[in-house]
């Protein structure tokens, strides 16, 4: 599903923030991303959905080199990833609903049709009465649901989250991390990059990726050549 | 497609603060200043062509014989030699009385019965009209005609003393036509600045369409339709003004029946330009918004 081979990451002509970033992420896996602040995390995330092309290296997703991918094929792919910004980035003009209904109309879904499962979505992040409240109106964990509403609305086949749980109380990150959980039974490849141990330790099954200092700690090379699932 | 379609439901993508910005009366008062520069333009050229076409082929010849009978038989036999010239299209004799008429009004008498103009010799004037092009060959030949039916005559060819006029509304309906392409210019500047401060403003929604996997296409579709949309109340505005100003003028206009005032009119071609001003400046908004937007969404991964 994603691989990455030897690749490095550079803003400019500084030194290399990630290095030599080798790995194999297969087909309905869930991993966790962890590493100190300031490690990479959030450049090596920004490289899976699509926001950055690495300075070296090789990047392929759906079995396609994105690297030398044309810019304008790049929607396509983008559209089977779901992402979970830190920072949410809800438009703040639109409502919860349409929040969470964009991916579904830039797709192209009629109105008829996404009216159901965003219902239920927001339903589901307990947010059925707020449908209509802006961003701004939200608290903080609100809105982190409204995000990862979002994220998985259009059943991604890839689900990039970025510290996801990290504005929610202890239960609805439970709940959210259920939900990665049933989307990762149903096929879609997780990564979520967190600091929260409790998180980890709750899927079974899930392996652990750490960045240190821009490089990914892989000693046992389960990472650059996983085992075969059956 | 000027103003591109797109679904209620997407243009809510975008904040709605639709004239809001200067853009709508920067364009506005640019729309004004280009369909008075068109209007004065089409007007000119219009009057420099009818006054072209009026003095091309025509002269006069001046007969200043001092005996007035002598004169008068000169005249006479020379615009009728003229008229059977088969490159002479029309001589004509300019009667005493309008030469007085005319006259008149620089001595204060209307009517030409001033006593001392009464007492001026004044000259026989015989005006003729020539058939086709070859100026040069039918003056060649009036000038035989004149010398045999009224020698010492002077022939005065109306381009010498007119041509300089024509120029100069020519030259100006030029400059009218070069105001309105430096205002197309400066109104395409406008949207250009328009359509990267937009770009700027939301920058944030367009990063995010972007990553959920909206095309550039889809973006600038609707940056563009609010552009386009923007653009048209400011192209509306200026317009229905310019069309105020220039029904008054014309009003006023329709008074001064003398003189080269007279020859300056819109035509109906010249209206025709004026109404497809407004709908070309829109499509033009449009398209350079669309291309400026393409043009800066490539930048963006």
């Amino acid at each position: 599903m994603v691989e990455f081979n030897g690749v490095g990451l550079r803003y400019g002509p500084d030194a290399e923030i990630l290095s030599d970033i080798s790995f194999n992420l297969q087909p309905g896996s869930f991993y966790f991303l962890t590493g100190a602040s300031g490690a990479g995390k959030t450049s090596l995330l920004k490289m899976l959905y699509l926001a950055q092309r690495p300075s070296r290296g090789i990047v392929r997703l759906f079995g396609e080199d994105l690297v030398s991918m044309p810019r304008h094929r790049l929607p396509g792919f983008r559209r089977r990833i779901g992402v979970v910004f830190q920072d949410f980035r809800l438009l703040p003009h639109l409502t919860a609903r349409d929040n969470i209904a964009l991916p579904l109309r830039i797709a192209g879904v009629s109105e008829e049709d996404l009216a159901g499962p965003v219902g239920e979505m927001l339903g589901w992040i307990g947010l059925g009465d707020r449908a209509d409240a802006h961003p701004a109106t939200l608290s903080g964990g609100e809105q982190q649901r409204v995000a990862i509403a979002r994220a998985v609305i259009a059943r991604p086949q890839l689900l990039v989250a970025d510290e996801p749980t990290g504005n929610v109380d202890p239960d609805m990150a439970m709940r959210l991390l259920g939900l990665f959980e049933a989307l990762n039974r149903l096929g879609t490849t997780v990564v979520v990059a967190t600091h929260d141990i409790h998180l980890i330790s709750r899927i079974e099954n899930a392996q652990m990726m750490r960045l240190e200092k821009g490089r990914l700690s892989d000693p046992t090379g389960a990472l650059r050549y996983p085992p075969n699932r059956a | 497609m000027i103003i591109p379609r797109v679904p209620a439901q997407h243009r809510r993508l975008l904040p709605d603060r639709r004239l809001s910005g200067p853009t709508p009366w920067v364009i506005a008062i640019l729309m004004l200043l280009t369909l008075l520069a068109a209007a004065a333009g089409v007007g000119l050229a219009r009057s420099a062509h009818a006054i072209g076409n009026a003095i091309a082929g025509r002269v006069t010849v001046q007969i200043v014989t001092a005996n007035p009978v002598v004169r008068a038989e000169q005249a006479l036999a020379l615009r009728r030699a003229a008229a059977a010239q088969p490159f002479v299209r029309e001589a004509r004799s300019v009667e005493q009385a309008e030469l007085k008429a005319t006259l008149g009004q620089w001595f204060g008498s209307s009517e030409g019965d001033d006593p001392v103009l009464a007492s001026l010799p004044l000259p026989a004037l015989v005006d003729i009209d020539f058939i086709g092009g070859d100026r040069a060959g039918h003056m060649s030949q009036l000038r035989a005609l004149v010398a045999r039916e009224a020698p010492g005559a002077r022939i005065i060819p109306h381009a010498e003393w007119l041509g300089p006029v024509a120029r100069l509304i020519r030259s100006l309906a030029w400059v009218a036509g070069g105001l309105v392409l430096l205002m197309t210019l400066a109104s395409a500047a406008v949207v250009i600045m328009t359509a990267r401060a937009a770009l700027g403003t939301h920058y944030a929604t367009i990063e995010m369409l972007h990553l959920i996997g909206a095309t550039d296409q889809q973006i600038a579709r609707l940056f563009q339709r609010r552009i386009a949309i923007d653009t048209a109340y400011g192209i509306a505005l200026g317009a229905t003004v310019a069309a105020a100003i220039l029904l008054l003028i014309g009003w006023q206009w329709s008074g001064v029946t003398s003189g080269l005032a007279a020859t300056a009119s819109l035509g109906a071609a010249g209206w025709a330009l004026l109404l497809a001003l407004p709908l070309l400046a829109i499509a033009l908004a449009a398209l350079t918004a669309r291309q400026t937007l393409l043009a800066a969404l490539k930048k963006i991964l």
